[in-house]
């Protein structure tokens, strides 16, 4: 059972742990626990983006679905990651499928609370940038030599 | 009367192969195939991980093929071989009772007993797992030595995975922290899809990243961003090592063909420690 509070709860996650304590309190305002069950969806493409999820434990995948063929999964991402970042573009819409592959553990900010409290303290939100970016960065690096095909035509 | 050969005739042991027979062979995945050889002309000298041998398809050529046998037994003459090019299809071709040529061990091994009391990450993409093999076992032969041993490998897909047997068994091995992810997932795959650097941060979360010594191996692209995202991390450079390739011919230093910069693969490497390396990897056509 969990008994870590959520301000604890994201004190202890790889990314928004950075945050100072009224940072994270702040952040907690926006915050409820969700858990996933293996093959459960989390989010699904189109509909509006309306919670971040900060991944506490568990595997999910970022799925494209398609009439006539089977999911593919893209990318997974872990515990430690953020999962969305369509509840930061207008028009707020989630842009993959996301599939718990296991049980899941997570806090959901909920969007437009997040958002309006980085509108209010625009500390906040650039400190939010600031530890999330690279993270994402380091995502669409992973991204670039996916497509590259590194095994394409390699050696040993 | 026996004509003696004369002292400078005589061709130097190193250059000469020797006869193996393929004793079993196995396909897959796709165009690799993996042979296990039985040396005809006597037993063969050991290997230590990392090193490779010459391995020549009669009438076809020679080609530089890592060992990926198990270090601790000497009859485990394991090679995996994917079908690029004229030697590589002809030795994939081969079938048990099929005779080739041999030579070697060649080259500097993975220096895993240097490593005792460190996290030993073991990084393999592709075919990289086939060279990196003989370090896993010699490591796993001796898990109490290190303070960790990681594995983390990467495939194109499910489907190029190479060894998935033994990868099963790994996985359920306790001194061991196996990762496997691809780039492309098959339906019915449920396990991790990125590239392997996306793998690294989590497969080294419990460890201190100054106490991290890493050998990868795999196409030189992944090679790269695998040791400067390790750098990144905090894994010193000096702690880090790699395996080239480059086109062999004599594979004992004499002949320059496989010149990478002021080494020669064959003598100063196959396996190069990153600092070492690592500028003249950001040099086009070298
Ligand atoms: C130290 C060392 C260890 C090696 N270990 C292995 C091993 O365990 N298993 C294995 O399959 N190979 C390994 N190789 C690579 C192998 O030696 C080459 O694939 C081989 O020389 C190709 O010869 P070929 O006559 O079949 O092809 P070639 O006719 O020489 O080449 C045919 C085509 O393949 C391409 N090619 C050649 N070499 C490579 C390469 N290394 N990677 C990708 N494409 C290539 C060429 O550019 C060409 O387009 C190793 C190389 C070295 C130097
Ligand atoms: S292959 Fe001749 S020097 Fe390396």
């Amino acid at each position: 059972m969990d008994v870590q509070s959520i301000p604890e709860l994201l004190a202890d996650h790889l990314i928004l742990g950075r945050f100072d304590a009224g940072s994270i309190e702040t952040l907690a305002g926006c915050a409820r626990n969700f858990h996933f069950g293996a093959g459960e969806l989390i989010q699904k493409e189109g509909a509006p983006a309306e919670l971040v999820y900060v991944l506490r434990k568990g595997d999910v995948a970022i799925e494209i679905s398609a009439a006539h063929i089977s999911p593919t999964v893209v990318e997974t991402v872990h515990g430690g990651d953020i999962l969305g970042w369509g509840w930061l573009i207008p028009p707020y819409r989630t842009l993959f499928d996301a599939r718990a592959l296991t049980e899941v553990s997570c806090v959901g900010l909920d969007a437009a609370c997040l958002r309006g409290k980085c509108d209010d303290d625009p500390m906040l939100g650039y400190q939010l940038f600031k530890y999330w970016l690279p993270h994402l960065a380091a995502r669409f690096r992973a991204q670039r030599l996916q497509v590259a095909d590194l095994y394409g035509g390699e050696g040993a | 009367m026996v004509a003696r050969v004369p002292e400078t005739a005589r061709i130097p042991s190193a250059l000469l192969p020797m006869r193996a027979r393929v004793a079993h062979r196995r396909q897959g995945p796709d165009d690799v195939a993996t042979l296990s050889l039985c040396p005809v002309d006597g037993r063969l000298a050991p290997f230590r991980p990392g090193q490779f041998n010459m391995l020549y398809a009669f009438g076809v050529g020679e080609i530089a093929i890592s060992i990926s046998g198990d270090p601790g037994n000497a009859d485990s003459l394991l090679h995996t071989i994917r079908d690029v090019g004229a030697v590589s299809h002809a030795l994939c071709q081969l079938q048990p009772g099929d005779m080739l040529g041999l030579r070697g061990p060649f080259g500097k091994p993975w220096p895993v007993d240097a490593q005792a009391g460190r996290d030993l990450l073991i990084v393999a993409g592709g075919l990289g797992l086939a060279p990196l093999r003989p370090a896993i076992l010699q490591a796993l032969a001796m898990p109490e030595r290190f303070r960790s041993i990681i594995l983390v490998v990467g495939a194109r897909s499910p489907t190029d995975l190479l060894y998935p047997e033994q990868l099963r068994d790994w996985a359920g091995e306790p001194a061991l922290a196996l990762s496997v992810t691809v780039d492309r997932a098959t339906p019915g795959w449920s396990g991790m899809v990125g590239v392997v650097t996306t793998r690294l941060a989590r497969a080294l979360d419990r460890c201190d990243p100054a106490n991290v010594s890493a050998l990868v191996c795999g196409p030189e692209v992944m090679m790269r961003h695998c040791c400067l995202a390790l750098e990144d991390m905090g894994v010193p450079p000096d702690a880090q090592w790699i395996s080239m390739e480059r086109n062999m011919k004599c594979a004992t230093g004499s002949c320059g063909h496989c010149q990478f910069g002021a080494d020669f693969v064959c003598r100063d490497g196959p396996v190069f420690r990153w600092d070492r390396v690592a500028a003249r990897l950001r040099i086009r056509g070298i």
